[in-house]
């Protein structure tokens, strides 16, 4: 089986010759919760980016479901992350001027797969399922910072996603609600046997993770799993 | 697409008072455009309908464009031919069967001709000589090709007929001679010709030398007057569709060898002149839709500042550049249609305002007030001119927000 992520020999080094990642080896499959842990500055986020194809490894390849993500043009990885990948990063990044309906509506009228009721019907199925069936019609800015996240969770499943990225999901919220963020990351790799990669510097939350990858100055030093 | 303008608006609807500012700029620019436009129109439409109203569409001359060729130049046209000291022949000048031209241009639908024939003479009464141009009329053709009708002061076209040399002549020539309606004048032609004359008609136009140098009296008489029997020099028409009067002239002049000149051709100076207005103007008011368009450019610049980080997730979310770009070029549009929209109101308003205006003296042509075009092209022209402008303006701040790098943006914000 082609596995869903795998990095080879990765590095990411800035114009100015700061090395942000370097000699990465990571093979995701489908189902998998990793948590990427490590002290601030070791490189987690620059390593999501690029595993979310968000960022171009200066070095290395990237192999998202077996094809070399090298050879793709912008709008190629631009597609794939709107078809096959959802993010959701530490602040809640929804659009302060539409509905947590309307904000999770946007990659899939983007996609335009579905028709409009049946993309708002998936959206609301989306937010119920996140506990949030109430608050659909609401502004971000009425809603609380845990509410918020879920939403972002939400957007980031929207068009049904093969692997979930997520920085610091819970860097902003108290700890009843980083739980239940985790909760649902854990039920959506468990149950619905997606990929989810999260960076966190909680080392408590990690070990509800089924893999922790931990990296130190930009380099993997353990890679366990439970 | 829908999706993109969702998304235009509702970016645009955090900025209001900014957008409003911006879209206000556009519609003034457009507003100005409109009653600027709507005056230089307006005027210069009532200035071709006065010449369209007033003189004949075409005249045919008893004259031709270039000399005629030389026989010896048409027997060898590849010779190296040259003659010198030609003589116009010594014909009678005049239009050559001028009746049987008359029946054919009368037969072109929608035309009415007239055959006139004109020449210089010398007024006399009492002591006082004053030169005018004599135009023999028809009155009946006549009336159909020019409107002197409506200029006559005293007397109507039609009493040359009913008085034997009976002369029109213009308020003015008649207070330089000092003649009044039913005086006596005498008329002596370049060849020496005297006839006298009784004033049975005064006009005034307003154009000043029709009015101190012109008389109208019977074709026939002008015949004798000039010593020239049965001799037209010139035939005019009257068209239906003045926009065709210089194709048809064109068709005129190669059938039949006279210079045919149109309306357009004789007045060319003038229309010269508005070319030249129109230019101006379109540059002064193209200027200030300019000046609008750095309005457009601010705000969507301020709005690609501000939502760096909605862009950057719009980018993580899987939106391409051409998205990104689409989407604040919309926004460009949507403050350019705004303003013209507003614009086209606050102009109609403009022109409502300046057509109550009215000026303490009167101009030459007779007129106290703005004479304006309204006309639904110039709004389409003044938004079109917007919302070009207003995308213009949207392009470069549209392509600045496509080439954002969202990771550099969310690792700045985490």
């Amino acid at each position: 089986m082609t596995a869903l992520l795998t990095a080879h020999g990765m590095a990411r080094t800035l114009p100015e010759g700061v090395t942000l990642v370097t000699d990465i080896d990571l093979v995701i499959q489908g189902g998998e919760f990793v948590a990427i842990t490590g002290p601030s500055g070791s490189g987690k986020s620059s390593l999501l980016y690029l595993l979310g194809l968000l960022d171009r490894p200066s070095a290395g390849r990237i192999l998202f479901e077996g094809q070399d993500t090298a050879a793709l043009s912008a709008s190629d990885l631009a597609a794939l992350r709107l078809a096959r990948l959802g993010f959701v990063f530490q602040f809640h990044f929804l659009l302060p001027e539409f509905t947590a309906l309307d904000n999770v509506l946007i990659p899939i009228r983007r996609r335009g797969a579905l028709k409009p009721t049946a993309a708002e019907a998936r959206a609301r199925m989306l937010l119920d399922a996140l506990g949030l069936g109430a608050a659909a019609e609401k502004l971000p800015e009425q809603l609380s910072g845990g509410m918020r996240q879920r939403v972002a969770v939400a957007r980031a499943l929207a068009n049904d996603p093969v692997l979930v990225l997520a920085d610091e999901p819970t860097g902003n919220l108290d700890t009843r609600n980083a739980a239940a963020v985790f909760d649902i990351f854990a039920r959506l790799a468990a149950e619905e046997g997606r990929a989810v990669l999260v960076v966190t510097h909680d080392a408590e939350l990690a070990k509800r993770a089924t893999r922790r990858v931990h990296l130190v100055d930009g380099r993997i030093i353990s890679d366990e799993k439970t | 697409m829908r999706l993109i303008i969702d998304l235009a608006r509702g970016m645009l609807s955090r900025r209001r008072r900014q957008t409003l500012v911006s879209v206000l700029g556009v519609a003034l620019g457009v507003a100005f455009f409109i009653a600027i436009t709507s005056i230089m129109r307006g005027f210069q439409t009532y200035f071709i309908q006065q010449v369209i109203d007033v003189q004949p569409h075409i005249v045919i001359k008893d004259e031709t464009r270039n000399p005629t060729v030389q026989a010896a130049q048409l027997a060898l046209p590849d010779g190296a031919v040259s003659v010198n000291g030609v003589k116009p022949i010594d014909r009678v000048r005049g239009i050559r069967a001028a009746g049987e031209k008359l029946a054919m241009l009368e037969a072109i639908p929608g035309a009415a001709a007239a055959p006139i024939l004109t020449g210089a003479a010398l007024l006399r009464y009492g002591s006082r000589d004053v030169s005018i141009t004599v135009t023999g009329i028809d009155p009946a053709r006549y009336a159909r090709v020019a409107n002197i009708e409506k200029d006559m002061l005293h007397g109507r076209l039609d009493d040359l007929r009913s008085t034997a040399n009976g002369l029109i002549i213009g308020d003015t020539l008649a207070l330089r001679l000092g003649v009044q309606l039913g005086d006596t004048v005498v008329a002596v032609s370049p060849r020496g010709v005297s006839l006298q004359m009784k004033i049975v008609g005064l006009f005034h136009t307003g154009l000043a030398t029709l009015d101190q140098s012109a008389g109208y009296v019977l074709l026939k008489v002008n015949q004798v007057l000039q010593d020239r029997p049965n001799v037209v020099n010139q035939i005019l028409l009257r068209l239906a569709d003045v926009t065709q009067a210089e194709p048809l002239a064109r068709d005129i002049e190669s059938r039949f060898g006279e210079r045919t000149e149109s309306w357009e051709e004789q007045n060319r100076n003038i229309l010269t002149v508005f070319v030249i207005q129109n230019a101006i103007m379109y540059s002064v008011t193209g200027a200030i839709l300019l000046v609008a368009a750095f309005g457009i450019y601010n705000i969507i610049s301020t709005v690609v500042f501000e939502k760096t980080r909605d862009i950057a997730i719009l980018k993580s979310l899987g939106f391409t550049e051409g998205d990104i770009q689409l989407l604040f070029l919309v926004q460009g549009l949507i403050a350019g249609f705004l303003g013209a929209v507003l614009g086209c109101l606050i102009g109609q308003v403009m022109i409502e305002g300046l057509a109550q205006l009215r000026f303490s003296s009167e101009t030459p042509a007779g007129n106290d007030r703005f004479l304006l075009a309204r006309d639904w092209r110039i709004y389409a022209i003044a938004s079109a001119f917007a919302m070009v402008s207003a995308a213009l303006a949207a392009v470069i701040p549209a392509r600045r927000a496509a080439r954002l790098d969202p990771v550099q943006i969310v690792r700045g914000a985490a």
